[in-house]
């Protein structure tokens, strides 16, 4: 299970990363969404893998790490609002700059 | 603290004329002159102890964990140095009174002197060496603004830019060099350096200290081959050049060789460097300066010669040499100024400085004509003038050399050679001037005779030179041989004038030189005419070249980094991550921990198999990008379901709706985006991030798995004791956010407003429609609000409200809470917009968000000031049981407040971000504000 949980994570940071360094910022978007997931389970894990038991007073002596949870849970948030906020940054550098490319400029036109 | 004053009156006083700048010159003259002659008379008033061999240490303590005090010593070099500066430099400001008459630039000069002259007495007085380099400095760069003072001639832009990068880069050797010493010494007391001269030998950085200095002392001497700078530092106003480029600063230089010779000197070494530069700058100086037409360039290259003399004789090392070249020092200030401020004058009256031209003077100026042959005198070494003492000095030093072999032959030829030289261009600067025919073609006609008052400053140190070479040992005993005393830490017995001359070799070697000399002087023509035939080098085409040089190779490699494209940064900056992390992880001597493997079983299996292939498949289909997205969402989806799979229900339901949310976000920017990328990265391109991509993935999930299989120490045993007595909640993940941590998730949710009110400022003014391109827009429906989902969505929201209460409510004791009913309230109102449309469901809502926002922080912030008035600290939590009929019984606790803000604020951030990005489709545009 183990194994498998990391090769999750493993998969994920790869897909984020290599759409990070792509030249198109809609690309870019799709990586740190991926990324963040990764960085999401990964923390997570830090608390270690626990089966069938929820962080809750009550269900069974044995019991989930929660503070891990209740770190993730505002890291997905306001993972969600910086996803918002570079989607209107990447629209607004779209149409200020006429390219949705990351340099804000095709790289076929000529650089100064 | 009187010393302190000596060199503060300057750098204070320089304010006086600065701020009385439409003064004359006369009264600025006056303003000027009140603070050194007050800095002179203390000097004069210290010199009796001075010169019976006291040494004046006055401390101020400044930063002393860095060994920094503010440090001044007065001893009797530093007398010497500190009454030729506040001397001199009373005598240029009464010259500069008449040099600057009626010109509105008067006041700028008289403050750099000021400031200029404060620093030089900071440097000769200093004694902890870091203060001694702060003046050092300081002198670079007033020196900069006086060379560049007619900063509208380029010029003088030049040449100030090539003195600041010469004196400048040598200051930043002196700066380590002296930062070296200090560490090698343990202090940077001047007495502890100088106590500690065969400390400072035996150290193996020894020789590296002494390059490091000497670098500095000779660019700021302008030695052989940093004399470059100095001739193209003439451009400065004739003052300055009397000053800096004569007396004072050029002499730093030598002042420090003096001041740290119980330090450094007397090795193999010190005599070598010393030594040969010296000679080198001696030779090139005094050749040179014979074929310069330019007064000024004449006596500059004459400057650079006497200082190589000067060099020459402290490498020479022994106390003698250090007698002759103190001696020389102050004949050269007290005939070069002169002959200065004779060519400023000659310039201002002709308009020209060419020598081809400026002939047959005597006739229109006869008194200047006096004073400048005795100064020219002077320089020659002609018999009974204070130059003839100087030079008989020095060859006597060159005699009595005893090792090594070749100087004891070389040096006494080299010295008869160069004196030679300056015969000759003692007797041009003069003769040519002021006889030699008539003058050709002067600028201006007739030249006007400088009024009696203004030879004043002219006279004086011609007087003193005179008064010297009649009576050498009275100065000699009261200045001089105080200064050698200190600068070799010794006492020393007096030197005798009257055995000068004894040896019959020295009037050979005169008389060469003068004969020689004006032989010399007589062939200049046909020299001139050879010389003119001769490739010319120019310095500064030198120095702008190497500049260049130097501009476009720093230029080359920033651009080799800094290109402009962000995706080369981010590789920069993750391959410097996988080289760091990888270096330290690489030690990890097993992966697997040890806690025994869980074993999967086949729905996880499953789930994982559908959480890779759909991130996989996000790569793939990245440029198309819709499908891309439907693939994030499949992938968010499954990580929610990890989150079920592992025990973190409340994990689970916020990523689902996040995700929920985040999707329909990028769906509305992606109909304003071109719907596929382009395929532009190269195979290698592809292929390298795809390695850097795979490195990252591969230390990550090892990172993980190590981390997974091995045992924890956890704090969360502490929550879980005291979530239900400390809380008043079972659920223990709510409990964290809103009591134990809560003074976190305000401000996550504060963070959380920030980002929504950034995207409605963003928004405001953006004008999408018709201005992104490439939109095909075919995979879009037409019928933008479905009949059928209307309906649906319209029964679902009392519903999913009713849901999101129950979530909000039962959140502190079972999986729930402020964030996720937040998030659910928010997918169903996004619901609403999504099948009524923004104007249908913007008429509906009952208020604006951003009120929401600032409410539920506001709300927040206000449950967590209240434990304040019951003298609790913030956040502090209550709880108590109530029974709801048909409910049943459950705990209201403080922190549900907390909740109720945290609620809030997240609908109302949701709901800002949705809402303005939705808005932006409409077809009217921005138009009305949402939110």
């Amino acid at each position: 299970m183990e194994l498998l949980f990391a090769l999750a994570i493993g998969v994920l940071a790869t897909c984020g990363v290599y759409l990070l360094l792509r030249a198109r910022t809609f690309s870019v978007i799709l990586g740190l969404t991926l990324l963040s997931h990764a960085v999401n389970l990964f923390l997570f894990g830090m608390g270690r893998l626990t089966s069938g038991a929820p962080a809750i007073i009550g269900l069974g002596t044995e019991s989930a790490d929660p503070l891990p949870q209740a770190l993730v849970l505002t890291a997905i948030v306001i993972g969600f609002a910086m996803t918002a906020f570079v989607v209107v940054l990447a629209l607004k550098a779209a149409v200020e700059l006429r390219s949705d490319h990351v340099d804000g400029e095709d790289p076929d036109e000529d650089r100064p | 603290m009187a010393l302190a004053l000596v060199i503060f009156l300057p750098l204070l006083g320089a304010l006086l004329p600065a701020l009385n700048r439409n003064a004359t010159t006369r009264v600025l003259a006056l303003l000027a002159a009140l603070p050194v002659s007050i800095s002179f008379l203390i000097l004069l008033y210290w010199a009796p102890a001075i010169m019976d061999g006291h040494t004046l240490v006055r401390e101020l303590s400044w930063a002393p964990s860095l060994g920094l005090s503010f440090a001044l010593r007065l001893d009797g070099l530093g007398l010497l140095f500190a009454l030729l500066i506040t001397g001199v430099g009373g005598l240029i400001l009464l010259y500069a009174r008449h040099y600057f008459e009626g010109k509105v630039a008067a006041a700028r000069f008289y403050t750099l002197i000021l400031l200029f002259m404060a620093a030089m007495l900071g440097i000769v007085l200093s004694e902890n060496l870091l203060v001694m380099l702060v003046f050092w400095e300081l002198t670079s760069l007033v020196s900069f603004l006086l060379i560049g003072f007619t900063g509208d001639k380029s010029g003088a832009r030049r040449g100030a830019r090539m003195s600041l990068v010469i004196t400048g880069g040598g200051g930043l050797l002196l700066l380590a060099g002296l930062v070296l010493l200090g560490q090698i010494v343990g202090s940077y007391q001047l007495s502890d350096v100088l106590a500690a001269g065969d400390q400072i030998k035996a150290h193996p950085l020894y020789s590296t200290v002494l390059c490091l200095i000497l670098l500095g002392a000779f660019t700021k001497s302008a030695q052989f081959p940093f004399h470059l700078w100095l001739p193209h530092a003439m451009a400065a106003p004739t003052p300055v050049s009397a000053y800096l480029h004569s007396a004072t600063m050029v002499k730093a230089g030598l002042f420090l060789m003096a001041r740290l010779h119980p330090a450094l000197a007397d090795t193999d070494l010190w005599f070598t460097l010393v030594t040969l530069t010296g000679m080198m700058t001696l030779m090139v100086g005094a050749f040179v300066a014979m074929f310069m037409h330019d007064m000024k360039g004449l006596l500059a290259y004459s400057t650079i010669s006497h200082l190589g003399l000067i060099a020459l004789l402290l490498g020479l090392g022994t106390p003698s040499a250090m007698n002759a070249a103190l001696f020389h020092l102050v004949c050269h200030a007290m005939f070069k100024a002169p002959l200065f401020m004779m060519a400023g004058y000659v310039d201002q009256a002709t308009g020209t400085r060419d020598m081809r031209k400026v002939n047959g003077l005597w006739r229109h100026m006869p008194v200047l004509m006096v004073l400048s042959g005795v100064a020219a005198a002077a320089m020659a070494g002609l018999p009974l003038m204070s130059g003839y003492l100087s030079k008989k000095m020095m060859m006597t030093e060159s005699l009595q050399l005893t090792a090594p072999d070749w100087a004891t032959t070389v040096i006494p030829v080299w010295v008869t050679v160069a004196g030679l030289f300056s015969v000759a261009y003692s007797i041009r600067i003069f003769h040519n001037v002021f006889f030699n025919g008539r003058p050709i073609d002067l600028p201006k006609w007739p030249p006007r005779q400088p009024r009696p008052g203004a030879l004043l400053p002219i006279a004086l140190p011609v007087l003193a030179s005179l008064y010297i070479g009649l009576a050498p040992s009275s100065v000699y005993d009261s200045l001089i041989h105080p200064a050698v005393s200190a600068a070799r830490q010794l006492t020393l017995p007096l030197f005798d004038f009257t055995t000068l001359g004894a040896d019959g070799r020295l009037i050979v070697m005169s008389l060469t030189a003068m004969v020689g000399g004006l032989v010399f002087y007589m062939a200049r023509n046909t020299l001139f005419r050879i010389h003119s035939r001769l490739p010319e080098v120019d310095a500064k085409e030198i120095f702008d070249w190497v500049l260049r040089g130097a501009v476009r190779l720093s230029q080359n490699r920033v651009y080799q980094l800094e290109n402009g494209s962000l995706q080369r940064y981010l590789a920069f900056l993750i391959l410097t991550a996988i080289t760091m992390v990888g270096l330290a992880v690489l030690q990890v001597p097993a992966w697997k921990g040890s806690i025994a493997l869980t074993p999967p079983d086949l729905l996880t299996t499953g789930g994982v198999l559908i959480l890779t292939l759909s991130a996989i498949g996000v790569v793939i289909l990245h440029r198309q990008r819709l499908r891309a997205l439907i693939m994030v969402g499949v992938t968010g989806l499954f990580v929610s379901l990890a989150f079920v799979r592992f025990s973190a229900p409340d994990l689970a339901l916020t990523q689902l709706t996040v995700e929920v949310m985040a999707v329909v976000i990028m769906m509305l920017a992606l109909s304003f985006l071109p719907q596929e990328s382009p395929n532009e990265s190269s195979m290698g391109r592809r292929g390298r991030d795809l390695a850097l991509a795979a490195l990252v993935g591969l230390g990550v999930a090892l990172f993980s798995f190590a981390v997974l299989t091995r045992p924890q120490e956890t704090i969360s045993g502490f929550f879980l004791a005291n979530s239900v007595s400390g809380g008043g909640g079972t659920n223990v993940v709510n409990v964290i956010l809103v009591d134990f941590r809560g003074f976190d998730t305000l401000g996550e949710i504060t963070v959380l407003g920030i980002a929504a009110v950034a995207v409605y400022a963003f928004t405001r003014d953006l004008h999408l429609k018709e201005r992104v391109a490439g939109n095909s827009g075919s995979l879009w429906v037409a019928d933008p609000h479905p009949v059928i989902l209307s309906m649906v969505s319209r029964i679902v929201l009392p519903i999913a409200l009713l849901v999101s209460a129950y979530i909000f409510l039962r959140g502190h004791n079972l999986p729930g809470g402020g964030f996720i009913a937040g998030l659910i309230t928010a997918v169903a109102l996004t619901l609403q917009y999504m099948s009524g449309g923004l104007v249908w469901a913007q008429e509906r809502m009952l208020t604006h968000f951003r009120p929401l926002i600032g409410g539920g922080i506001l709300i927040a912030t206000a449950t967590g000031v209240a434990s304040w008035l019951f003298g609790y600290p913030f956040l502090t939590s209550t709880f108590g049981h109530m029974d709801w009929p048909i409910v049943g019984e459950f705990e209201l606790a403080s922190a549900i407040l907390f909740d109720l803000g945290v609620y809030t604020t997240v609908v109302g951030s949701t709901l800002l971000i949705l809402a303005n990005l939705g808005k932006l489709m409409t077809v009217e545009g921005p138009g009305q504000e949402v939110g």
